[in-house]
């Protein structure tokens, strides 16, 4: 299924299916058509795609189950059609869209990120979507507005996960207003060139990719402008553990695991986990007189 | 059929069978390429898990025996307990060799510094004692020092418990069964101690 109506699009932006087929045409063509971070200090490693299979059936998505299966068995009660979303708190063009008017203004692009775990293993995927700051510099935030709220969708008929109190419900994740803006930081409705899997977050989600995967939030429905640093999910359900930063960082561990390695979905020998999983470059800077072992 | 026979040829093979099925599982489900996208996360947890279900029957055995009075399921405690040392020889070789591939710095360094692979480790550790003693001359030459170090079992179950528990990021709900479980098998020895079972344990452990 489309996201959008194939007249809505130039045809030199849509990447061909057949370009998928082959996951190293595929690396091409999203070099070729969008802005691929650089890959830094992995050079003489191979970055190669994770299988769609992999990525689709090993989740952490609380809200369908708690096993890394249990998303891609219960997600099948999601109803991501119709969708809308909610973009409010201090801006000045506070609105509700219905996903499809939510994404049109946008130039869907193809990048391919790493997504590393806290929980210690990584993956190597092509999301679809528009940066972030694309959406904010539309909706105009105000000067109060400091930071930026992604909600889930709480609803436990669709989600049933969420008749267990495993985390406070609904999910609710943030990022400070220049992590927002970052070029890095994506909207993504598919990965692969289809529409987002419900197991993956469907229908809208966002990517950040330096930061660990549960910052990622999923299935959204609520961006909120607000002046106060949210409190997200795990933060609550672990404070020494999860804090609201939580970048990737081989220099904190967690408290009751290293976070020195990870495990590549797909290969055998652990690697050694980058700063910034690999985008030191691109965004240390935001951070730069920060102490990243108190602020994590 | 007597009760001895019947152990010997019904019950043991019923918990071979049994004991053995998770392994097979594991087998079947890697040859038919189904360990899912993080197989030694799989491979991991399985025999983690079956270990902890294994040293349950160990220690459910005694009380059984006293509630039921079926006296002669003592036989095949060792049967089990073995199967459970297996486990977790299994559960331990996967960390050693797949997940660490011998990197024995990043071992150490777990041991020392993530108190979930501690516990997990010590109570490893005092699983060996359990098993180089299981056999009939050992029992023998230790006498009843034999029953007092074969005690450790609760400690090495209980830091499996606490093993499991420290590691879960945030459902818990399987490591507090266990830890339920546990703790009803240690009341339900608390409870009842006729003089039956303060008897010599050397005549009533000797293996058919």
């Amino acid at each position: 299924m489309l996201i959008q109506k194939p007249a809505d699009f130039r045809s030199s932006e849509i990447t061909p299916e057949s370009q998928y087929l082959n996951r190293r045409e595929f690396l091409g063509a999203a070099a070729a058509g969008a802005i691929v971070p650089r890959l830094t200090g992995q050079a003489a490693q191979q970055e190669e795609l994770t299988p769609y299979e992999d990525v689709t059936t090993y989740n952490n998505f609380y809200e369908f189950g708690t096993d890394k299966d249990d998303p891609a068995k219960n997600a099948h009660t999601l109803k991501p059609r119709p969708w809308s979303i909610a973009v409010e708190g201090h801006v000045s063009k506070p609105a509700v869209y219905n996903l499809e008017d939510f994404v049109k203004p946008y130039t869907l692009e193809d990048r391919v990120y790493r997504m590393r775990c806290v929980e210690g293993w990584s993956m190597v995927i092509p999301w679809r979507g528009f940066e972030l700051r694309k959406l904010i510099e539309r909706v105009q935030p105000t000067s109060n507005a400091k930071f930026v709220e992604f909600v889930t969708l709480h609803d436990p008929k669709q989600m049933p996960g969420q008749r267990w109190p495993v985390l406070d419900w609904p999910y609710v994740e943030g990022l400070r207003l220049d992590e927002a803006m970052h070029p890095l930081t994506l909207l993504v409705t598919g990965l692969y060139g289809k529409d987002l899997p419900n197991q993956n977050g469907a229908p809208l989600r966002l990517i950040v990719p330096w930061k660990y995967g549960f910052k990622s939030g999923k299935s959204i429905v609520k961006i909120r402008f607000v002046e106060k640093q949210p409190k997200t999910a795990w933060e609550l359900a672990a404070p020494n553990e999860y804090g609201f930063y939580s970048n990737v960082n081989p220099q904190r561990d967690h408290p009751r695991w290293s976070q020195k390695t990870e495990r590549r979905i797909g290969e055998f020998r652990r690697r050694q986990t980058q700063m910034f999983n690999g985008y030191a470059d691109q965004v240390a800077s935001l951070y730069s007189g920060m102490d990243l072992l108190k602020f994590y | 059929m007597n009760s001895a026979t019947r152990v010997r040829w019904v019950v043991k093979p019923i918990i071979w069978a049994a004991a053995l099925t998770p392994l097979a599982i594991l087998i079947v489900r890697a040859l038919r390429d189904d360990l899912t996208a993080n197989p030694i996360e799989l491979l991991t947890n399985w025999t983690g898990f079956t270990t902890l279900t294994l040293l349950m029957c160990t220690l459910a055995v005694t009380p059984i025996r006293r509630l039921s009075g079926w006296n002669s399921i003592i036989k095949v405690r060792r049967l089990i307990g073995l199967f459970a040392f297996f486990y977790a020889v299994l559960h331990f070789s996967v960390y050693v060799v797949l997940d660490w591939f011998f990197a024995w710095e990043f071992i150490v360094d777990d041991i020392k510094e993530r108190p979930y692979i501690t516990v997990g480790f010590t109570a490893f550790l005092l699983l060996l004692p359990l098993a180089f003693t299981s056999t009939r001359n050992s029992i023998r030459r230790l006498g009843k020092r034999w029953q007092q170090l074969h005690r450790l079992v609760y400690i090495s179950a209980a830091l499996g418990v606490l093993h499991f528990y420290w590691k879960v990021k945030a459902d818990t709900r399987e490591p507090l069964l266990f830890a339920g479980i546990l703790l009803v098998l240690f009341v339900l020895r608390l409870v009842r101690r006729p003089a039956a079972a303060r008897a010599s344990p050397v005549t009533s452990l000797r293996p058919s």
